[in-house]
Protein backbone atom coordinates (compact mmCIF):
# COMPACT_ATOMS: atom_id res chain seq x y z
CA UNK A 1 0.00 0.00 0.00
CA UNK A 2 1.12 3.34 -1.22
CA UNK A 3 1.55 6.22 1.37
CA UNK A 4 -1.37 8.70 1.33
CA UNK A 5 0.09 12.39 0.37
CA UNK A 6 -1.74 15.56 1.48
CA UNK A 7 -2.12 17.80 -1.19
CA UNK A 8 -2.17 21.66 -1.22
CA UNK A 9 -6.41 21.20 -0.85
CA UNK A 10 -5.76 18.73 1.75
CA UNK A 11 -4.20 21.35 3.70
CA UNK A 12 -7.04 23.81 2.69
CA UNK A 13 -9.59 21.49 4.37
CA UNK A 14 -7.38 21.39 7.91
CA UNK A 15 -7.40 25.59 7.78
CA UNK A 16 -11.07 25.48 6.74
CA UNK A 17 -11.67 23.60 10.03
CA UNK A 18 -9.71 25.93 12.04
CA UNK A 19 -11.55 28.76 10.62
CA UNK A 20 -14.82 26.90 11.37
CA UNK A 21 -13.65 26.06 15.20
CA UNK A 22 -13.25 29.68 15.30
CA UNK A 23 -16.52 30.99 14.10
CA UNK A 24 -18.42 28.48 16.52
CA UNK A 25 -15.81 30.13 19.09
CA UNK A 26 -17.50 33.44 18.29
CA UNK A 27 -21.15 32.63 18.13
CA UNK A 28 -20.68 30.78 21.39
CA UNK A 29 -18.70 33.74 23.14
CA UNK A 30 -15.40 31.27 23.68
CA UNK A 31 -12.90 33.92 23.37
CA UNK A 32 -11.11 31.49 21.81
CA UNK A 33 -10.83 32.31 17.99
CA UNK A 34 -7.62 34.74 18.35
CA UNK A 35 -5.89 31.91 20.11
CA UNK A 36 -6.97 29.11 17.66
CA UNK A 37 -6.11 31.28 14.24
CA UNK A 38 -2.77 32.14 16.24
CA UNK A 39 -1.97 28.73 17.47
CA UNK A 40 -2.41 27.01 14.17
CA UNK A 41 -0.73 29.36 11.82
CA UNK A 42 2.24 28.99 14.51
CA UNK A 43 2.11 25.59 14.08
CA UNK A 44 1.88 25.44 10.53
CA UNK A 45 5.00 27.70 9.83
CA UNK A 46 6.61 25.62 12.99
CA UNK A 47 6.04 22.61 11.21
CA UNK A 48 6.85 24.01 7.25
CA UNK A 49 10.10 24.99 8.42
CA UNK A 50 10.92 21.44 10.71
CA UNK A 51 9.90 19.82 7.59
CA UNK A 52 12.39 22.18 5.42
CA UNK A 53 15.45 21.57 8.62
CA UNK A 54 14.93 17.91 8.22
CA UNK A 55 14.94 17.80 4.23
CA UNK A 56 18.22 19.67 4.08
CA UNK A 57 19.79 17.87 6.82
CA UNK A 58 18.93 14.83 5.30
CA UNK A 59 19.69 15.48 2.23
CA UNK A 60 23.44 16.77 3.29
CA UNK A 61 24.00 13.52 5.05
CA UNK A 62 26.34 15.41 7.71
CA UNK A 63 27.24 13.89 11.03
CA UNK A 64 27.66 18.06 11.92
CA UNK A 65 24.47 19.38 10.42
CA UNK A 66 22.91 16.46 12.72
CA UNK A 67 24.70 17.15 15.94
CA UNK A 68 24.27 21.07 15.37
CA UNK A 69 19.88 20.17 15.37
CA UNK A 70 20.32 17.82 18.14
CA UNK A 71 22.14 20.35 20.18
CA UNK A 72 19.71 23.08 19.08
CA UNK A 73 16.85 20.35 20.04
CA UNK A 74 18.53 19.55 23.31
CA UNK A 75 18.88 23.00 24.69
CA UNK A 76 15.24 24.02 23.51
CA UNK A 77 13.95 21.31 25.77
CA UNK A 78 15.97 22.08 28.70
CA UNK A 79 14.52 25.34 28.71
CA UNK A 80 11.01 24.20 28.29
CA UNK A 81 11.58 21.93 30.94
CA UNK A 82 12.73 24.20 33.73
CA UNK A 83 10.16 27.04 32.42
CA UNK A 84 7.38 25.44 33.95
CA UNK A 85 8.09 25.88 37.68
CA UNK A 86 6.01 28.10 40.08
CA UNK A 87 8.71 28.04 42.73
CA UNK A 88 12.37 27.18 40.95
CA UNK A 89 15.99 27.35 41.89
CA UNK A 90 18.30 30.09 40.08
CA UNK A 91 18.75 30.24 36.71
CA UNK A 92 22.20 28.33 36.39
CA UNK A 93 20.76 25.62 38.89
CA UNK A 94 17.38 25.76 37.74
CA UNK A 95 18.09 25.00 33.69
CA UNK A 96 20.83 23.72 34.33
CA UNK A 97 19.04 20.77 36.25
CA UNK A 98 16.57 20.71 33.40
CA UNK A 99 18.64 20.06 30.92
CA UNK A 100 21.03 17.65 32.52
CA UNK A 101 18.44 15.57 33.51
CA UNK A 102 16.31 15.66 29.98
CA UNK A 103 19.62 15.05 28.21
CA UNK A 104 20.74 12.12 30.50
CA UNK A 105 17.00 10.43 29.82
CA UNK A 106 16.78 10.79 26.52
CA UNK A 107 20.43 10.06 25.23
CA UNK A 108 20.52 6.54 27.17
CA UNK A 109 17.19 5.44 25.48
CA UNK A 110 18.10 6.70 22.11
CA UNK A 111 21.29 4.86 22.17
CA UNK A 112 19.61 1.87 23.19
CA UNK A 113 16.57 2.16 20.38
CA UNK A 114 19.39 3.23 17.73
CA UNK A 115 21.95 0.16 18.68
CA UNK A 116 19.64 -2.46 19.34
CA UNK A 117 16.57 -2.52 18.12
CA UNK A 118 16.46 -0.53 14.81
CA UNK A 119 19.96 -0.64 13.96
CA UNK A 120 20.38 1.94 10.96
CA UNK A 121 23.43 2.11 8.96
CA UNK A 122 25.54 4.17 10.02
CA UNK A 123 23.46 3.84 13.33
CA UNK A 124 23.67 8.12 13.91
CA UNK A 125 21.68 8.80 10.60
CA UNK A 126 19.71 11.79 10.57
CA UNK A 127 16.82 10.31 9.00
CA UNK A 128 16.46 7.47 11.78
CA UNK A 129 18.46 9.41 14.59
CA UNK A 130 16.81 12.89 14.49
CA UNK A 131 12.88 11.79 14.58
CA UNK A 132 13.67 9.55 17.13
CA UNK A 133 15.42 11.81 19.33
CA UNK A 134 12.82 14.54 18.82
CA UNK A 135 9.89 11.95 20.19
CA UNK A 136 11.63 11.05 23.00
CA UNK A 137 12.88 14.51 24.06
CA UNK A 138 9.24 15.76 23.82
CA UNK A 139 8.44 12.96 26.48
CA UNK A 140 11.40 12.68 28.87
CA UNK A 141 11.09 17.36 28.59
CA UNK A 142 7.94 16.51 29.98
CA UNK A 143 8.19 14.02 32.71
CA UNK A 144 11.26 16.36 34.07
CA UNK A 145 9.30 19.16 34.16
CA UNK A 146 6.75 17.30 36.12
CA UNK A 147 9.36 15.43 38.20
CA UNK A 148 10.41 18.73 39.14
CA UNK A 149 7.63 20.95 39.51
CA UNK A 150 6.01 18.19 41.87
CA UNK A 151 9.24 17.93 44.28
CA UNK A 152 9.53 21.36 44.56
CA UNK A 153 5.85 22.51 45.10
CA UNK A 154 6.35 18.99 48.04
CA UNK A 155 9.66 20.84 49.45
CA UNK A 156 8.60 23.95 50.23
CA UNK A 157 4.94 22.62 51.46
CA UNK A 158 6.52 19.91 53.46
CA UNK A 159 9.80 22.21 54.83
CA UNK A 160 9.19 21.57 58.80
CA UNK A 161 8.10 17.55 58.40
CA UNK A 162 11.48 17.10 55.89
CA UNK A 163 13.08 19.15 58.92
CA UNK A 164 11.43 16.85 61.79
CA UNK A 165 13.37 13.96 60.48
CA UNK A 166 16.53 15.86 59.66
CA UNK A 167 16.67 16.68 63.54
CA UNK A 168 16.30 13.45 64.90
CA UNK A 169 19.26 12.11 62.76
CA UNK A 170 17.73 11.39 59.16
CA UNK A 171 20.32 11.64 56.55
CA UNK A 172 19.03 14.09 53.99
CA UNK A 173 18.64 10.93 51.94
CA UNK A 174 16.45 9.10 54.37
CA UNK A 175 14.30 13.06 55.01
CA UNK A 176 13.46 12.81 51.60
CA UNK A 177 12.70 9.62 50.03
CA UNK A 178 9.49 10.02 49.99
CA UNK A 179 9.03 13.00 48.20
CA UNK A 180 11.37 11.96 45.88
CA UNK A 181 9.51 8.90 45.06
CA UNK A 182 6.40 11.01 44.52
CA UNK A 183 7.98 13.12 41.99
CA UNK A 184 8.83 10.44 39.96
CA UNK A 185 5.46 8.52 40.63
CA UNK A 186 3.77 11.92 39.72
CA UNK A 187 5.75 12.36 36.77
CA UNK A 188 5.64 9.05 34.97
CA UNK A 189 1.94 8.64 35.97
CA UNK A 190 0.70 9.97 32.42
CA UNK A 191 2.80 8.15 30.83
CA UNK A 192 1.33 5.22 32.08
CA UNK A 193 -2.20 5.66 31.61
CA UNK A 194 -1.19 6.08 28.20
CA UNK A 195 0.90 2.76 28.11
CA UNK A 196 -2.55 1.05 29.74
CA UNK A 197 -4.96 3.11 27.00
CA UNK A 198 -2.93 2.28 23.91
CA UNK A 199 -5.27 0.39 21.61
CA UNK A 200 -8.14 0.38 23.62
CA UNK A 201 -9.11 4.11 24.80
CA UNK A 202 -7.06 6.10 21.96
CA UNK A 203 -5.13 4.64 18.93
CA UNK A 204 -1.35 5.55 19.32
CA UNK A 205 -0.19 8.27 17.44
CA UNK A 206 2.65 6.64 16.04
CA UNK A 207 1.45 4.07 14.91
CA UNK A 208 -1.66 5.58 13.53
CA UNK A 209 0.89 7.69 11.52
CA UNK A 210 2.56 4.76 10.34
CA UNK A 211 -0.71 2.55 9.41
CA UNK A 212 -1.93 6.18 7.51
CA UNK A 213 1.86 5.95 5.93
CA UNK A 214 0.89 2.34 4.42
CA UNK A 215 2.47 0.23 6.88
CA UNK A 216 1.24 -3.06 8.06
CA UNK A 217 -0.88 -2.86 11.35
CA UNK A 218 1.39 -5.25 13.47
CA UNK A 219 4.34 -4.06 12.01
CA UNK A 220 2.83 -0.32 13.30
CA UNK A 221 2.05 -2.15 16.71
CA UNK A 222 5.40 -3.35 17.19
CA UNK A 223 7.38 -0.07 16.58
CA UNK A 224 4.83 1.90 18.98
CA UNK A 225 5.63 -0.94 21.32
CA UNK A 226 9.17 -0.18 21.20
CA UNK A 227 8.92 3.40 21.12
CA UNK A 228 6.33 3.09 24.09
CA UNK A 229 9.04 1.08 26.22
CA UNK A 230 11.71 3.61 25.22
CA UNK A 231 9.38 6.67 26.40
CA UNK A 232 8.52 5.16 29.63
CA UNK A 233 12.00 4.35 30.52
CA UNK A 234 13.60 7.60 29.19
CA UNK A 235 11.02 8.95 31.52
CA UNK A 236 11.48 7.29 34.37
CA UNK A 237 15.55 8.21 34.08
CA UNK A 238 15.05 11.90 33.15
CA UNK A 239 12.06 12.28 36.36
CA UNK A 240 14.81 10.32 38.21
CA UNK A 241 17.67 12.61 37.55
CA UNK A 242 16.01 15.78 37.92
CA UNK A 243 14.36 14.54 41.53
CA UNK A 244 17.70 13.48 42.56
CA UNK A 245 19.63 16.08 41.58
CA UNK A 246 17.15 19.23 43.24
CA UNK A 247 17.21 17.42 46.32
CA UNK A 248 20.90 17.40 46.45
CA UNK A 249 20.83 21.09 45.62
CA UNK A 250 18.22 21.91 48.32
CA UNK A 251 20.49 20.65 50.93
CA UNK A 252 24.13 20.93 51.53
CA UNK A 253 27.24 18.57 52.74
CA UNK A 254 26.13 18.76 56.49
CA UNK A 255 22.26 17.86 55.54
CA UNK A 256 20.86 21.31 56.01
CA UNK A 257 17.67 21.93 54.17
CA UNK A 258 18.78 25.01 52.25
CA UNK A 259 15.58 26.66 51.06
CA UNK A 260 17.35 29.92 50.12
CA UNK A 261 18.02 28.79 47.29
CA UNK A 262 14.54 28.43 45.78
CA UNK A 263 13.30 31.68 43.95
CA UNK A 264 9.63 32.12 44.09
CA UNK A 265 7.74 33.84 41.31
CA UNK A 266 4.10 34.58 40.39
CA UNK A 267 2.95 33.71 36.89
CA UNK A 268 0.37 35.43 35.15
CA UNK B 1 15.73 5.35 82.61
CA UNK B 2 18.68 5.10 81.31
CA UNK B 3 21.56 5.66 84.24
CA UNK B 4 24.28 8.72 84.05
CA UNK B 5 26.72 8.28 81.39
CA UNK B 6 28.74 11.50 81.79
CA UNK B 7 30.70 12.73 85.20
CA UNK B 8 29.38 15.64 86.80
CA UNK B 9 31.33 18.96 86.18
CA UNK B 10 32.32 18.38 82.88
CA UNK B 11 31.60 20.49 79.91
CA UNK B 12 28.86 19.07 78.00
CA UNK B 13 28.60 21.58 75.27
CA UNK B 14 30.21 24.59 73.92
CA UNK B 15 29.34 27.77 72.32
CA UNK B 16 32.64 30.36 70.75
CA UNK B 17 31.41 33.08 68.33
CA UNK B 18 28.47 31.60 67.25
CA UNK B 19 26.79 33.71 64.75
CA UNK B 20 24.99 33.38 61.52
CA UNK B 21 25.53 35.78 58.24
CA UNK B 22 23.69 38.64 60.07
CA UNK B 23 23.58 38.34 64.07
CA UNK B 24 25.20 39.00 66.94
CA UNK B 25 27.77 35.74 68.04
CA UNK B 26 26.90 33.84 70.98
CA UNK B 27 29.60 32.54 73.26
CA UNK B 28 28.58 30.38 76.65
CA UNK B 29 28.88 26.43 78.06
CA UNK B 30 27.03 24.75 79.32
CA UNK B 31 28.49 21.82 82.17
CA UNK B 32 26.97 18.36 82.40
CA UNK B 33 23.58 17.88 83.87
CA UNK B 34 22.76 21.73 83.98
CA UNK B 35 20.31 24.02 82.40
CA UNK B 36 21.00 27.18 80.94
CA UNK B 37 18.21 29.49 79.93
CA UNK B 38 18.00 31.98 77.75
CA UNK B 39 15.56 35.02 77.59
CA UNK B 40 15.37 38.03 75.43
CA UNK B 41 12.30 39.79 73.11
CA UNK B 42 10.87 37.75 70.65
CA UNK B 43 13.29 38.53 67.57
CA UNK B 44 16.10 38.32 69.66
CA UNK B 45 17.82 35.50 67.71
CA UNK B 46 17.09 32.90 70.59
CA UNK B 47 15.48 30.16 67.71
CA UNK B 48 18.03 31.04 65.24
CA UNK B 49 20.71 30.04 67.78
CA UNK B 50 19.30 26.85 69.35
CA UNK B 51 19.01 26.23 64.80
CA UNK B 52 23.06 26.83 64.66
CA UNK B 53 23.73 24.90 67.60
CA UNK B 54 21.64 21.61 66.29
CA UNK B 55 23.36 22.59 62.83
CA UNK B 56 20.32 23.27 60.77
CA UNK B 57 21.48 26.18 59.54
CA UNK B 58 24.53 27.47 58.15
CA UNK B 59 26.65 29.47 61.06
CA UNK B 60 30.12 30.80 62.04
CA UNK B 61 32.23 30.31 64.88
CA UNK B 62 32.30 26.75 66.87
CA UNK B 63 30.28 24.16 69.11
CA UNK B 64 31.54 21.26 70.79
CA UNK B 65 30.02 18.52 72.91
CA UNK B 66 32.53 16.65 75.13
CA UNK B 67 35.21 18.66 73.47
CA UNK B 68 34.14 17.58 69.76
CA UNK B 69 33.59 20.16 67.38
CA UNK B 70 30.38 19.89 65.36
CA UNK B 71 32.09 19.97 62.03
CA UNK B 72 34.49 16.65 63.05
CA UNK B 73 30.93 14.40 63.40
CA UNK B 74 28.64 13.49 61.09
CA UNK B 75 25.80 15.65 60.87
CA UNK B 76 23.26 12.99 61.43
CA UNK B 77 25.48 12.05 64.61
CA UNK B 78 25.65 15.58 65.91
CA UNK B 79 21.39 15.92 65.91
CA UNK B 80 20.96 12.78 67.48
CA UNK B 81 23.24 14.07 70.62
CA UNK B 82 22.31 17.52 69.96
CA UNK B 83 18.51 17.02 70.48
CA UNK B 84 16.40 20.42 69.27
CA UNK B 85 12.56 20.66 70.18
CA UNK B 86 11.22 23.61 68.62
CA UNK B 87 8.78 25.45 69.47
CA UNK B 88 5.92 24.26 66.87
CA UNK B 89 7.11 20.47 66.27
CA UNK B 90 6.70 19.21 63.36
CA UNK B 91 5.69 15.47 61.84
CA UNK B 92 5.75 13.72 59.10
CA UNK B 93 2.66 11.71 59.07
CA UNK B 94 -0.49 12.31 61.73
CA UNK B 95 -0.02 9.02 63.33
CA UNK B 96 1.98 9.06 66.75
CA UNK B 97 3.49 5.84 66.25
CA UNK B 98 4.87 6.07 63.23
CA UNK B 99 7.63 9.03 65.13
CA UNK B 100 8.05 6.63 67.95
CA UNK B 101 7.77 2.84 68.93
CA UNK B 102 5.51 1.59 71.51
CA UNK B 103 7.92 1.07 74.57
CA UNK B 104 7.61 0.80 78.01
CA UNK B 105 10.14 4.24 78.21
CA UNK B 106 7.39 5.87 76.16
CA UNK B 107 4.28 4.65 78.44
CA UNK B 108 6.66 6.10 81.26
CA UNK B 109 7.18 9.41 79.89
CA UNK B 110 3.26 9.25 79.21
CA UNK B 111 2.40 9.13 82.38
CA UNK B 112 4.89 11.24 83.88
CA UNK B 113 3.92 14.24 81.31
CA UNK B 114 0.38 13.68 82.45
CA UNK B 115 -0.74 12.66 78.91
CA UNK B 116 -3.32 10.22 77.96
CA UNK B 117 -2.57 6.68 77.24
CA UNK B 118 -4.10 6.74 74.30
CA UNK B 119 -3.01 9.69 72.84
CA UNK B 120 -0.31 7.12 70.94
CA UNK B 121 -3.43 5.95 69.12
CA UNK B 122 -5.17 9.58 68.30
CA UNK B 123 -4.38 11.46 64.96
CA UNK B 124 -1.59 13.69 66.29
CA UNK B 125 -3.92 16.41 64.45
CA UNK B 126 -7.15 15.47 67.02
CA UNK B 127 -4.26 16.15 69.83
CA UNK B 128 -3.98 19.84 71.42
CA UNK B 129 -1.14 22.02 70.99
CA UNK B 130 -0.09 20.93 74.62
CA UNK B 131 -0.53 17.29 73.87
CA UNK B 132 1.82 17.65 70.51
CA UNK B 133 4.73 19.68 72.51
CA UNK B 134 4.58 17.15 74.76
CA UNK B 135 5.15 14.18 72.47
CA UNK B 136 7.52 15.67 70.80
CA UNK B 137 9.66 16.46 74.23
CA UNK B 138 9.16 12.86 74.41
CA UNK B 139 10.30 12.22 70.56
CA UNK B 140 13.49 13.74 71.80
CA UNK B 141 14.17 11.83 74.95
CA UNK B 142 13.67 8.83 73.40
CA UNK B 143 17.34 9.40 71.78
CA UNK B 144 18.74 10.01 75.25
CA UNK B 145 20.71 13.04 73.78
CA UNK B 146 23.79 14.50 75.52
CA UNK B 147 22.41 18.00 74.66
CA UNK B 148 18.67 18.93 74.91
CA UNK B 149 18.14 22.42 73.20
CA UNK B 150 14.02 23.61 74.45
CA UNK B 151 12.46 26.68 72.34
CA UNK B 152 9.27 27.54 74.53
CA UNK B 153 8.55 24.10 75.73
CA UNK B 154 5.71 24.95 77.93
CA UNK B 155 4.24 27.69 76.12
CA UNK B 156 0.73 25.90 75.64
CA UNK B 157 0.67 24.48 79.14
CA UNK B 158 -1.06 24.96 81.98
CA UNK B 159 0.55 25.25 85.66
CA UNK B 160 0.22 21.92 86.71
CA UNK B 161 1.52 20.11 83.08
CA UNK B 162 4.44 22.80 83.28
CA UNK B 163 5.78 21.52 86.87
CA UNK B 164 4.98 17.94 85.35
CA UNK B 165 7.41 18.51 82.10
CA UNK B 166 9.94 20.32 84.38
CA UNK B 167 10.30 17.27 87.05
CA UNK B 168 10.91 15.28 83.50
CA UNK B 169 13.76 17.54 82.60
CA UNK B 170 15.06 17.34 86.50
CA UNK B 171 15.45 13.74 85.65
CA UNK B 172 17.33 14.06 82.40
CA UNK B 173 19.70 16.44 84.15
CA UNK B 174 20.33 13.61 86.54
CA UNK B 175 21.41 11.64 84.25
CA UNK B 176 24.32 14.11 82.93
CA UNK B 177 22.04 15.45 79.63
CA UNK B 178 22.40 19.30 79.63
CA UNK B 179 19.67 21.47 78.63
CA UNK B 180 19.57 25.12 77.06
CA UNK B 181 16.10 26.42 77.62
CA UNK B 182 14.77 29.29 75.31
CA UNK B 183 11.92 30.81 77.16
CA UNK B 184 9.77 33.62 77.79
CA UNK B 185 8.67 33.07 80.90
CA UNK B 186 11.54 34.31 83.52
CA UNK B 187 10.08 32.06 86.42
CA UNK B 188 10.45 28.97 84.79
CA UNK B 189 13.93 30.01 83.53
CA UNK B 190 14.68 30.89 87.45
CA UNK B 191 13.46 27.44 88.38
CA UNK B 192 15.52 25.38 85.94
CA UNK B 193 18.40 27.47 85.42
CA UNK B 194 21.76 27.44 87.25
CA UNK B 195 23.07 30.22 84.88
CA UNK B 196 20.79 32.61 82.67
CA UNK B 197 21.63 34.76 79.74
CA UNK B 198 19.70 37.71 78.28
CA UNK B 199 20.06 38.78 74.54
CA UNK B 200 19.05 42.38 73.77
CA UNK B 201 20.05 45.08 71.69
CA UNK B 202 22.51 43.16 69.78
CA UNK B 203 24.56 41.29 72.80
CA UNK B 204 24.16 38.03 74.73
CA UNK B 205 24.47 39.32 78.92
CA UNK B 206 24.58 36.71 81.83
CA UNK B 207 22.18 37.99 84.74
CA UNK B 208 23.21 37.79 87.83
CA UNK B 209 21.47 35.08 90.26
Amino acid sequence: MNPIVLTTGDMLVAAALIVTSSALSFLLSLGLQRALLVSAVRMAVQLALVGSVLLFVFGHASVWLTIGLLAFMFSAAGWEAGSRQQVRLCPGWHFGIAGVATATGTVIVVLIGLLTALQPHPWYVARTAIPLTGLLLGNVMNATSLSMNTLLSAITRERQAIEARIILGATRAQAMNGLIRQAIRAALLPTLNQMAAAGIVTMPGIMTGQILAGMNPLAASRYQVLLMSLIVSGNLIGATFAAYLMAWHLTDSRGRLRLERLLSRSRD
Amino acid sequence: MIAATYAAGTLALEVQGLCSAYGVPFTFSVLTGQCVAITGPSGSGKTVMLRMIADLDPHEGEVRINGQPCLDMPAERWRRLVQYVPAEPAWWSDIVLDHMADTDEVHDLIGRLGLREDCLRTPLSRLSTGERQRLALIRALLLHPRVLLLDEPCSALDAATTDRVEAVLQAVRARGTAIVLVSHNMQQAARMAGKRFRIAQGHMEEIAP
